[in-house]
């Protein structure tokens, strides 16, 4: 088999070529500089860099408040794009279109908001501070910035999902005596569950990395509120590039890792939409 | 047979099926559309509001005495030129992508694919954080740039290089499935009836697939203009010269001059607002989002 079918259609080696030259040159030349300058590394230092406790305590706060944010967006992302597929309401179609406002907004912009919004004196803040309850400058501040910031890809995933619920299945499922909660855990839950997870993980994928709007919220105090890519800036602004390029690489195989299960959960998905269609 | 159903019977027939508590779908859907707008509201409508709050705090006259200051003026020169570079040359790239993917089959294709939607996944400290070990004064090249007198890390360049990282998805994952859907049989036509390469493609599939490409590119200018991450750790933050508007709002910001941190926040937000007005515009022509 040769390398391409052939085609009356002309332009392929051009733009098969820039694409691949442009490719190379902008993404993938600079991700192979980092891998090589952290296989640069001896071994024990490479470890000693990516397991030091600092480390680790920047890997429980990135990891431990997107799982949080990703779990609070499984949740509320399927109550919105519930509420955004199935009610008619005033305003529905500029919430629908609002959804999308993290995706627009610049992360910085929603670092300094959040952070406003929810500091002691804050329009939010205020009434959470006499509960005891401090968001700014701790980790429920990162867990919130995060929430914000992946709640689109959590939202968008399902709602398209929802709009292919079968409205007859259901109403089949009533007419024979079927109670409105069994119906959403057999009927709407199964059909909906590869988007579900997709969402979870998009939204995860996006947290985990994020930078610009955490900062802002999270105080910033080594072992306690530094998530792992502040972290890597500061081996950056100290020019250890080294144990930069070490950090880097652990987050870099956690996006490989991440990717493939995202492309599995949407294989899995297509497959059985091809199923339920037969 | 077809039975005639009064105005607004399709929207709100749960409402009224047979052996539904019609009390109980009430107050479900009261509460979905109440933990709805109440989450939208904590967590997007307030901090919406406080930045231009924030801005107009001390009236019109403060607000534009921020855009007097020669910093802030740089800086959106900056982030303006930044994004002058980077939308047209990855929307050449999209545009060749999308025809190199939709219109020939060829092995790998799906493993270029996943490459080229891979900045999406990476964190974007990571995504500047490569030119630094590459251009950077001890990167690979340091030392022979600094030789040369050239810089790249803490100059335009670098900020460029970033910026067309993390937006380099965006037009073509927009076009390659549009495209992909679209089918070539329109093409081919034109092909075989004596049209040329380019004629065909800027009489027959350009015009098809422009509202995909609007599409890509305002989002592409969106993240190309509101960019932290990589900016931050390529730029150098020296004012004036390496500082874009989202580098120059967390100056301000760590300064106290809230004020000016807001104004310069303002207009990114507007800048979100039009983007997302576009966006939708673009969806009412019929082009929707797969």
């Amino acid at each position: 088999m040769s390398f391409r079918k052939p085609s009356v259609l002309p332009g392929f080696g051009l733009t098969f070529g820039f694409t691949t030259f442009f490719l190379s040159a902008i993404v993938l030349l600079p991700l192979a500089a980092l891998v090589l300058s952290a296989a640069s590394m001896h071994w024990s230092d490479f470890v000693r860099v990516v397991s030091s406790p600092r480390a680790l305590g920047s890997y429980r706060l990135s990891f431990g408040a997107s799982l949080l944010a990703a779990t609070i967006n499984l949740v509320f992302g399927f109550i919105i794009a519930w509420t955004l597929v199935r009610y008619e309401f005033p305003g529905r179609k500029i919430i629908d279109a609002l959804i999308d406002m993290p995706f627009a907004l610049p992360t910085a912009v929603s670092g300094i908001a959040l952070t406003t919004v929810f500091a002691q004196n804050g329009w939010i803040g205020r009434y959470l501070e006499p509960l005891g309850i401090k968001v700014a400058y701790t980790w429920v501040g990162v867990t919130l910035a995060l929430t914000l910031i992946s709640m689109p890809f959590a939202v968008r995933a399902v709602q398209p999902a929802l709009q292919e619920v079968q409205r007859d299945l259901e109403e089949a499922a009533e007419t024979l005596g079927a109670k409105r909660p069994y119906v959403l855990w057999r009927i709407i839950l199964p059909t909906v569950l590869p988007a579900l997870l997709t969402g979870f993980t998009l939204a995860f994928a996006r947290a985990v990395g994020e930078y610009g709007s955490v900062i802002f919220i999270a105080g910033n105090l080594p072992m306690k509120t530094e998530i792992t890519p502040l972290l890597i800036v500061i081996h950056l602004e100290e020019f250890d590039y080294q144990g930069a390029a070490a950090l880097g690489v652990v987050m870099l195989g956690i996006s490989f890792v991440i990717l493939l299960a995202i492309n599995l959960l949407q294989a899995w998905g297509r497959r059985r939409h091809v199923r339920a269609a037969h | 047979m077809a039975v005639v159903l009064p105005h607004g019977a399709l929207a709100d027939d749960s409402a009224t099926r047979p052996g539904q508590h019609t009390w109980m779908h009430a107050i479900v859907r009261w509460l979905c559309i109440t933990i709805s707008l109440t989450f939208l509201a904590a967590v997007l409508l307030a901090p919406l509001a406080t930045v231009f709050a924030m801005a107009l705090g001390r009236g019109l006259a403060a607000y534009l005495r921020t855009f007097s200051d020669p910093d802030t003026l740089a800086a959106i020169r900056l982030t303006l030129t930044t994004a002058a570079v980077v939308v047209p040359l990855n929307t050449v790239f999209g545009l060749a992508a999308a025809w190199a993917i939709a219109k020939f089959e060829f092995r790998g294709k799906s493993v270029l694919i996943t490459l080229i939607d891979l900045p999406l996944a990476i964190s974007p400290v990571i995504s500047g954080m490569v030119f630094v070990l590459l251009f950077g004064l001890h990167g690979w090249f340091g030392a022979w740039l600094q030789e040369h007198d050239i810089s790249i890390v803490f100059a335009l360049p670098g900020i460029i290089l970033a910026t067309m990282f993390v937006t380099f998805p965006y037009v073509a994952r927009e076009l390659i499935p549009l495209m992909q859907q679209l089918g070539n049989d329109e093409e081919e036509a034109a092909i075989t009836l004596g049209a040329g390469g380019w004629m065909t493609f800027f009489r027959v599939t350009l015009p098809k697939v422009r509202w995909g490409l609007v599409y890509g590119m305002v989002l592409c200018n969106a993240r190309a203009m509101g960019e932290f991450g990589a900016v931050s750790v390529v730029s150098g933050h020296i004012r004036g010269l390496t500082n874009t508007m989202p580098l120059h709002i967390e100056i301000l910001y760590n300064e106290y001059n809230f004020i000016g941190a807001f104004a310069v926040a303002s207009l990114l937000t507007l800048l979100a607002v039009l983007t997302l007005v576009v966006k939708t515009l673009v969806e009412r022509t019929g082009y929707r989002r797969r």
